[in-house]
């Protein structure tokens, strides 16, 4: 199967490492991964803004780049979801079906289609898992705190099988950071009250690494977390899923 | 008490400052939340009865004209007076015509967010009323002159010191006592009354029974049944969208509606009012004020079916950290946020954009509105409708451009790069970039991944 | 004229017809009533008691309320007493009323407008005793909706508990506007 690889801007531009490491676990796992040049952006902060109407030529680009591949994977629940729920395109709507059922956040394609049973990474340290909404509700990368239904995790899944990784329990474990997008900027008061709170709750449950599926989420509380001075190292999982291989 | 019109960020702001009673604000809602999630968790089926209010609220919109007119009708039938009205001014004349007739002075109300909305109470006090509202947290803030920040725990902003110091000043209670049982025996006292003298006792109405004309009315405190029994006119408002179709139904909504809203398996009381007492009067005001118009919004008419239970105020990060009154309306939080838009889009133009979309409402509502899809909805209609600022519009279009051209985006990409490293503190200096004010921004790296991957790709 | 004006619009604007969906019961079977109402009873601040007999109840009045004056029994008591004692609505102490079914999931008991005798006594009263027959019991709401549902009456309410509030700082307070205690009785 041709995999192709969709990296959102800002992890293009930087944190290209996260990128990096998406690229090293798949081609570890003996997977036939390409980077489409043409892509460039999912649309997701237009459209969250308001102005999705504005987000046509940036969907037929992602379709001129993306047409052709098995799968479309990428390190990050809230563009995927973005591309499922929002790909349009009045010229080629066959082919932006196509490419929504193609399109896969990383620990999803790993548990669900390639189905990663042993993964020969090593990280003994005090992980907590921010998990970020759109790919948990949107994606249902993870159950849910709010509904009454059995509990499942596809990143903890995943986290489970590195060796020596030690999985804090959080107070709050699907609290959302308060990224939001432009959200991050507009109510930022808010945003960063709520990102405040998230690393109150790592510092009570003594994690040392804060992990996530997002990087945007991770970028946010990172910024706070750099600020405060405080000494958590934060990470994309993919850059876990690949610690000591 | 009229609502002020500061958009929500300003007034998330202000409220954001003192970061202790922030703390205290957002706990005691999370643990409202966590009550309601400890509870539903004892139901099994509680997703098949999410699914079944969801589908009999749907069918109730898909009908709502019939059952309208047969609610009405077995209500004429029950003695009781039925009023319309179109919007939230001739509710209030309406409600103060049915007083004017009586002479009455001495006005109890229960709980009734329609009534807010509307707002009766400063329309009657300006006819020279007195209305007491007599659900506790209502009295709290009535007493304050201030609105409700939470559509079922209308003072949770209120401190016990604060609530002493507003018995003090108007209930006589001693200077600096703040113990919560001796301040409500305080209130029990003085609303009792208030409830022995009142000629009228107005409720609201959490559901209107098509098939038999009645009204129900859930209260832990006994304040709505106080007050109609008590008094001589009992005025029951009601917005349209309030019926389901038959009693049977109300086992689905009772068995849900206070264990999402509080944590309790059901409220103390749950009064089916559907004829008057010998001697007594009932009127029931039905009310539109822009109901029918949500109702024919493809993308907004499952907020009609909203029952009230106040969970997606308590899950929502923001509302817990900005407050009820920063929403600027009688209804806050995310359902408020999908609401209010329809009644007037230019002064709720900022509530849809007051969120992160994390969906934690959508999935703890018991009817299942997907209420951040509406939220995101209406980002598209108010852009559309023209009700965002122009230095956003003209900033979108260049980013529509820049992201639609990988030619473009690149060039946008490493000059943005090297303009972070070279001007650190341009990019750092809070005035201009309010991603700054509390964070640091992330490190430039020198390559972007793309130009690594090219790299790499001809390096092979 | 308003009503016209908005049934004109709910029917113009409502969306295409949704089916109502088949009622279901969640019936459980096996749970023991009695246990599961006292549970929740107790859990919304009142109190259940078992009593072999009816005959047991006025000794049980008698020694739970020792203080009380005015009360009010609609099931023992003497009807010129309680008809004087009505009078005064608001300075009844205790008043003692006959529930049609109790509900186990909730602690709920129902009571028409002929069983509340006059419908502010459950409210006005500083404590309130409800009795009910063992038989009566229901698991959850569907079960009682099927026994009560049809009956129709001018008034009805759930009582589930004494009055209260938290609305001081969410610190629970017993005793709000309505009776101060809830004291059911489960007669087997």
């Amino acid at each position: 199967m041709r995999v192709a690889l969709f990296i959102p801007c800002y992890v293009d531009q930087f944190y290209p490492k996260v990128a990096i490491a998406t690229l090293r676990l798949l081609q570890h796992l003996d997977l036939d991964v390409h980077y489409p040049m043409q892509q460039t952006c999912c649309g997701q902060p237009m459209a969250n803004g308001g102005f999705e109407h504005l987000t046509g030529s940036c969907n037929s680009n992602f379709i001129k780049a993306f047409a052709g591949y098995d799968y479309i994977v990428s390190p990050s629940g809230s563009c995927v979801l973005h591309v499922k729920d929002h790909l349009h395109d009045d010229k080629q709507e066959a082919a932006a079906t196509t490419i929504r059922h193609k399109v896969y956040e990383l620990c999803e394609f790993l548990t669900d289609i390639v189905q990663v049973k042993s993964i020969k990474a090593s990280f003994p340290k005090n992980v907590a898992l921010h998990q970020g909404c759109h790919g948990q509700r949107g994606l249902k990368l993870a159950s849910s705190t709010e509904t009454v239904v059995p509990f499942f995790s596809k990143p903890l899944q995943l986290l489970k099988m590195v060796e020596g990784l030690e999985l804090v329990d959080l107070d709050r474990p699907d609290e959302c950071c308060g990224f939001g997008g432009t959200f991050c900027v507009t109510e930022e008061a808010v945003s960063s009250a709520m990102g405040l709170s998230r690393i109150d709750d790592y510092t009570k449950h003594q994690a040392t690494v804060i992990t996530g599926t997002d990087m945007s989420c991770l970028m946010h509380q990172e910024g706070l977390i750099r600020r405060k001075k405080l000494p958590f190292e934060v990470m994309h999982i993919s850059e876990v899923l690949i610690a000591g291989l | 008490m009229s609502t002020h019109n500061i958009p929500h960020p300003e007034a998330a702001t202000a409220f954001l400052k003192d970061k202790e009673r922030v703390q205290w604000h957002d706990e005691t809602l999370w643990f409202v939340r966590y009550k309601r999630d400890k509870i539903v968790n004892e139901i099994p089926e509680w997703e098949q009865l999410r699914e079944l209010a969801s589908q009999i609220k749907d069918h109730t919109l898909s009908r709502l004209d019939e059952y309208l007119q047969e609610f009405e009708a077995a209500a004429i039938s029950n003695g009781v007076t039925v009023h319309w009205a179109a919007d939230a001014a001739e509710h209030n004349r309406i409600v103060h015509g049915i007083m004017a007739k009586h002479g009455a002075q001495k006005i109890v109300k229960s709980k009734s967010m329609l009534t807010e909305e509307c707002h009766l109470n400063e329309y009657l006090e300006a006819q020279g009323i007195e209305v007491v509202d007599t659900d506790l947290g209502e009295r709290i803030v009535q007493l304050n002159k201030e609105m409700p920040s939470h559509i079922v725990l209308p003072a949770i902003h209120i401190k016990k010191e604060e609530v002493g110091e507003i018995f003090h000043q108007h209930l006589g209670t001693e200077k600096g006592a703040s113990d919560p049982l001796y301040l409500a025996l305080a209130a029990r006292e003085h609303l009792r009354q208030k409830f022995l003298a009142a000629d009228i006792a107005i409720t609201g109405v959490n559901f209107a029974i098509a098939e038999t004309g009645a009204i129900v009315v859930c209260t832990n405190e006994g304040n709505a049944d106080l007050g109609a029994h008590l008094a001589k006119v009992h005025i029951a408002c009601m917005g349209i969208e309030k019926l389901i179709p038959r009693t049977e139904h109300l086992s689905v909504f009772l068995r849900m509606l206070a264990r999402n809203a509080t944590g309790q398996n059901i409220t103390a009381y749950s009064s089916h009012f559907r004829k008057p007492a010998a001697g007594s009067e009932m009127h029931i005001v039905i009310v539109d004020n822009g109901r029918t118009t949500q109702l024919g919004r493809e993308a907004f008419r499952n907020s009609l079916k909203c029952i009230r239970c106040g969970a997606c105020l308590n899950t929502c990060p923001v509302y817990r950290r900005s407050g009820g009154h920063s929403y600027h309306n009688a209804t806050a939080g995310p359902i408020g946020a999908i609401l209010a838009p329809n009644l007037d889009m230019r002064k709720n133009a900022d509530l849809p954009f007051a969120s992160t979309l994390c969906g934690s409402c959508t999935d703890v509502c018991p009817v299942k509105i997907d209420i951040h899809n509406q939220l995101y909805q209406w980002r598209q209609v108010l852009t559309q409708e023209g009700y965002v600022p122009a230095a956003k519009t003209a900033s979108m279009k260049v980013m529509a451009s820049v992201l639609s051209s990988p030619a473009r985006y690149t060039f946008a990409g490493k000059w943005a790069r090297k303009f972070l490293r070279w001007f650190p503190s341009l990019a750092l200096n809070k005035k201009l970039n309010p991603w700054a004010r509390q964070r640091d921004l992330p490190e430039p790296p020198k390559e972007s991944f793309r130009e690594w991957y090219r790299k790499q790709a001809s390096g092979k | 004229m308003s009503r016209d004006k908005i049934l004109t619009a709910a029917k113009q604007n409502k969306p295409a017809l949704v089916a109502l969906p088949e009622m279901a019961t969640f019936a459980v079977a096996g749970t023991d009533l009695v246990a599961a109402f006292t549970a929740s009873i107790t859990k919304a601040g009142g109190a259940a008691t078992v009593l072999g007999n009816l005959l047991e109840l006025p000794a049980k009045i008698k020694e739970g309320w020792p203080d009380a004056k005015r009360v009010a029994n609609f099931i023992h008591g003497d009807s010129s007493t309680n008809e004087s004692l009505l009078k005064e609505v608001a300075l009844l102490d205790l008043v003692v009323l006959k529930g049609q079914l109790g509900v186990a999931e909730n602690g709920a008991i129902w009571l028409t407008n002929k069983d509340c005798v006059e419908r502010v006594l459950p409210f006005i009263t500083q404590h309130l005793v409800l009795v009910i027959d063992k038989q009566t019991l229901v698991g959850n709401m569907h079960q009682a909706y099927e026994v009560m549902g049809k009956q129709n009456p001018d008034y009805g309410v759930f009582i589930a508990g004494p009055s209260k509030t938290a609305d001081i700082e969410q610190s629970l307070v017993i005793g709000a506007h309505g009776p101060r205690s809830l004291q059911v009785f489960i007669i087997e």
